[in-house]
């Protein structure tokens, strides 16, 4: 019977109601008495050397009240990267200054290289057009192919990086001649060339931010689309404008999804701030869609050479890699884990392969700056992954079920040190596989086939084992491993007199539906109502520290600090029971939301302990505090290491190479799950943002570095009829072991997985179609591709 | 500035507009009326779908003057008499038909006139007749259901063939 409230109830959100009504407040809602309004002017030339800003040209237009230029802010600091990585050499990473405006050069089309302040959006509007005009760049050749960037020294995206090259790096680099030889003695070496498509995370509202500045005390306030508010704050204060931390709020309200893209700080942060000061009123900026096109932080864009060494009946005995990574114009503040920590470390998948290798060179171009977008290095590693054991298959003959069963890690391995570094910690990669191929009906696919081809279609099935290494993350090995921060969260538990209970927590929610999850979990620990438990997030000033969401990281980690957060409540609640009912500590129990006296029938409820806890009329003070408010920092011992298995149908039309995703099946194991419906809807969010990646996604740059998807109109985002109803179980569940919840996170599974099950689909049906030459077609898997691949 | 006036969720309002003022910007920025969304610029999210005189319209296609004395309908003028969820709303919760609710304002309205005009759409009338809405947070998949729950057929079982 299912639960309908607690831990494992499908609880309806409670957010849903002011979403439905219209009622939400997203930072573009606000409107703020005396506000003004910022227009940023972007280079609309890939590269080229600033010659002349002519301010004046607009300073006297109606409405005008300032423009700012590079030239304001090149004496505060650079937005740096989170992560500092070493090439195999051991040189460290170079890492150029990424400045609030381009001061200099222009390094990619969309780069902010002045702004202007007026009365009314309009007004801006018009001026930056005009000082668009107002400003001479001289172009530079436009850095945009990756390969070449690498070859050529003489064209720089920074002057003073001399390849364009910001690592190269090794993992494991004592590995690797054992790798190497592993590889020679392999009886086959299967060889794939694949490319990660770039996307562009394109989260449905577009970013904003509101700087205000209070001159009579100094404080500074940023109300912003964040999904890490404290990071933010962290970057704007300790490394952009040095402003005190104390000194500056910042607030993320609703936020209409993230996916990656809100977790950086921005340059228009920091600029709205200066911009409040300078003039002493709000100033806000929103992005229209196509600036969120040009200077969102990107996702995905590898290039990969990927190797795998086998036997004639498919053991995998070692894996290398050779991959360019674009980080873009300028290192975002997670560019460089991306294609590193969350890439690398995952290329053993789910499989027990003795020798792995990793290389990754990253690479700066004149283009968006690309950074951890859903899934973040880790679909990146499956897909090349999943791919090349496909193909494998294919090439030896070998059943593509039967290959995952005999190379799968068994349940009795764990923890299982893999060659790249990570410890699985819990698992059972079978039960997803034979949960994955019941649901998906694999037994009845043949019969599936010849109905599709009796309508003239090519039907294809396409398998993906997937595991990825989330719950960002373990701040002991974080740290080893380069991140200049750590990954742990915070949650402050008040109780309050009255019995109700506000939670601050560090995660913060833009869709995944923490006020309504957060509180099933405080509710049955407490044994009290949900409805009197309130989830606050997304505010510096409320919320003692946390590092957002992102990563699959808020259950896992935030979540476990709120879980520590109770216990310290309850730990202190036995202490105020012992008190009032005359016992010693040690005999309190507490179960059902009663403090009792074991063995008697005297107890206390949570609501008088909480009142007592404000109203402390007799308190031994010596040992005993007033009040009731809890709260912990949680770093969790190790990644959680969620895994599944998804099985994917295609249509193929012959005739037009159009292919139409039929059938989706996903069997995860996410260990135990808090809220069932918000977790299928997780799967289904990522699952239809891999088949945009597979299907439809391109980003794409001329040679001259101008975007050709700048909109809708040309960046196929999946809508409604491009996807089918998916079916998605999670029930095959190994509880994560180091957590106190046992939860391992779901909000990246489903873009993971997803894409190389699409594309083995395709290159399946095209095979059992008769074409046989198509081994592999790169993602987008667009009409024009396939049939380009079916006719060569 | 002209004085543009017109009826909204059944309330006579008026507020300054000029000649390009959008309806999308005067519902927002001149009634105050937030729940309409703007998430492109080229027409093509459907975050910002009203009712123009009982028609879904893009509030971001027409200019505020052109609907001068029209009744327009936005997300705030969904629920029931009594404050409680309206149907469609209704079945957007049940169904978990929102995710971050940034969309949800289009896709509500946009199911509405729907549903008006086919009040039992087949699971790929759905689908078609959602083509103006972007999603990027549910896969569509509870979004369909909803529409579909919302016309008063079961969901689970036209999901589940
Ligand atoms: S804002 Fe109107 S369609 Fe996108
Ligand atoms: S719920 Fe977020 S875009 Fe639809």
């Amino acid at each position: 019977m299912p639960k309908d409230t607690g831990i494992g109830a499908s609880t309806k959100r409670r957010e849903d109601v002011r979403f439905l009504t219209g009622r939400g407040v997203y930072t573009d809602d606000l409107s703020l008495f005396g506000q003004a309004h910022a227009v940023m002017v972007r280079s609309t030339v890939a590269h080229g050397r600033i010659v002349s800003i002519d301010t004046s040209a607009v300073e006297s237009m109606p409405g005008v009240l300032a423009v700012f230029t590079g030239e304001d802010f090149k004496d505060v600091g650079g937005n740096p990267a989170g992560w500092l990585i070493n090439s195999r050499d051991g040189t460290p990473m170079r890492e150029p200054k990424r400045p609030v405006l381009a001061h200099g050069k222009v390094r990619h089309v969309g780069d902010a290289y002045a702004a202007v302040i007026a009365e009314s959006y309009a007004q801006a509007k018009d001026a930056a057009q005009v000082l668009s005009d107002a400003t001479v760049i001289e172009e530079l050749p436009a850095i945009v192919d990756m390969k070449a960037a690498a070859a050529d020294a003489s064209n720089r995206v920074h002057d003073e990086i001399p390849d364009n090259i910001c690592f190269d790096w090794g993992w494991i680099e004592d590995n690797r001649a054992a790798v190497d030889a592993a590889m020679k003695a392999a009886p086959h070496v299967i060889t794939l060339e694949l490319t990660n498509n770039r996307l562009v995370p394109n989260a449905m509202e577009p970013r904003a931010s509101i700087g205000e500045y209070f001159p009579g005390t100094g404080d500074y306030k940023l109300t912003t689309t964040s999904q890490n508010p404290h990071l933010t704050r962290l970057l704007i204060c300790a490394f952009v404008m040095g402003i005190p931390e104390n000194k500056l709020q910042v607030v993320a309200p609703d936020v209409g999804g993230g996916f990656g893209s809100k977790i950086y700080h921005y340059g228009e942060e920091a600029l709205v701030l200066a911009a409040a000061k300078r003039l002493g009123r709000p100033v806000r900026w929103t992005a229209e869609r196509t600036e969120s096109f040009l200077s969102d932080a990107h996702g995905r864009d590898h290039v990969t050479k990927i190797e795998l060494g086998c036997t004639a009946q498919g053991d995998i005995l070692a894996i290398r890699t050779e991959t360019y990574a674009n980080v873009g114009a300028y290192l975002s503040n997670f560019s460089t884990a991306t294609p590193t920590f969350l890439h690398g470390t995952l290329m053993a998948g789910p499989y027990k392969v003795p020798h792995v290798y990793v290389n990754v060179k990253t690479v700066f171009t004149n283009t968006a700056p690309v950074d951890a977008y859903r899934g973040a290095g880790r679909p990146e590693a499956t897909y090349s992954i999943e791919r090349v054991v496909d193909k494998m298959c294919r090439e030896l003959g070998l059943d593509p079920f039967e290959v995952r069963r005999r190379n799968l890690l068994t349940p009795d391995q764990f923890p299982y040190t893999t060659p790249v570094g990570l410890v699985y910690d819990t698992g059972n990669y079978q039960a997803t596989l034979d949960k994955a191929v019941e649901l998906a009906d694999v037994a009845g696919f043949e019969a599936r086939r010849a109905e599709s081809a009796a309508r003239g279609k090519l039907r294809g099935m396409g398998l993906s084992t997937w595991i990825e290494a989330c719950g960002i993350a373990p701040s002991h090995l974080v740290g080893v491993l380069g991140a200049r921060v750590g990954l742990y969260d915070a949650a402050t538990v008040r109780v309050n007199a009255t019995g109700t209970i506000s939670v601050m927590t560090g995660a913060h929610s833009h869709g995944q539906g923490h006020e309504t999850v957060f509180p099933q979990i405080v509710a049955e620990k407490l044994g009290i109502d949900a409805s009197s438990v309130e989830i606050v997030h997304g505010d510096t000033a409320k919320i003692p520290f946390g590092m957002g969401s992102y990563g699959s990281r808020s259950l896992a980690v935030a979540g476990s600090a709120m879980d520590r957060a109770i216990d310290k409540i309850i730990a202190k609640g036995k202490k105020i029971a012992a008190h009032m009912l005359e016992a010693a500590e040690g005999d309190i129990t507490f179960a059902d939301g009663k403090f009792s006296v074991a063995g008697t029938d005297k107890a206390k409820t949570f609501g008088e302990i909480a009142f007592s806890a404000y109203v402390p009329h007799n308190y031994p003070l010596e040992t005993l505090e007033p009040g009731l408010e809890e709260t912990a920092f949680y770093d969790p011992a190790n990644f959680t290491y969620p895994a599944g298995a998804y099985i994917c149908e295609v249509e193929v039309d012959e005739g037009t190479g159009k292919v139409d995703v039929v059938a989706f099946t996903c069997a995860d194991d996410f260990g135990n799950v808090m809220n069932p419906m918000i977790v299928e809807g997780q799967v289904h969010g990522g699952v239809g943002q891999g088949i945009g990646q597979a299907v439809l996604e391109s980003t794409t740059y001329d040679d001259t570095g101008q975007l050709l998807t700048g909109s809708y109109m040309d960046y196929a985002m999946p809508r409604a009829d491009d996807v089918p109803f998916y079916t998605v179980d999670h029930s095959c569940s190994t509880p994560c072991t180091h957590n106190p919840l046992g939860v391992k996170g779901c909000g990246e599974a489903g873009a993971i997985g997803s894409p190389p099950a699409v594309v083995n689909a395709v290159i399946d049906a095209l095979q059992r179609g008769g074409h046989t030459h198509v081994k592999h077609i790169d993602m987008p898997v667009s009409p024009n591709r396939v049939w380009q691949a079916m006719n060569a | 500035m002209t004085k543009v006036t017109m009826t909204v969720n059944g309330k006579s309002v008026s507020a300054e507009a000029e000649g390009r003022t959008l309806l999308v910007d005067y519902l927002r920025g001149g009634l105050g009326l937030t729940g309409t969304h703007v998430g492109c610029d080229t027409s093509q999210c459907g975050a910002c779908v009203v009712h123009v005189d009982g028609k879904a319209v893009k509030a971001c296609t027409v200019f505020a003057m052109d609907v001068m004395g029209a009744e327009v309908r936005t997300i705030e003028g969904m629920a029931n008499a009594d404050g409680s969820l309206g149907l469609v709303q209704q079945a957007f919760q049940d169904h978990h038909g929102l995710q971050c609710g940034f969309c949800t304002p289009g896709m509500v309205m946009t199911t509405a006139a729907l549903l008006a005009e086919n009040p039992r759409p087949t699971e790929a009338q759905v689908r078609h007749g959602l083509e103006g809405n972007i999603c990027r947070c549910t896969g569509y998949h509870n979004i369909v259901k909803a529409v579909l729950a919302a016309s008063g057929q079961d969901a689970d079982a036209i999901a589940a063939e």
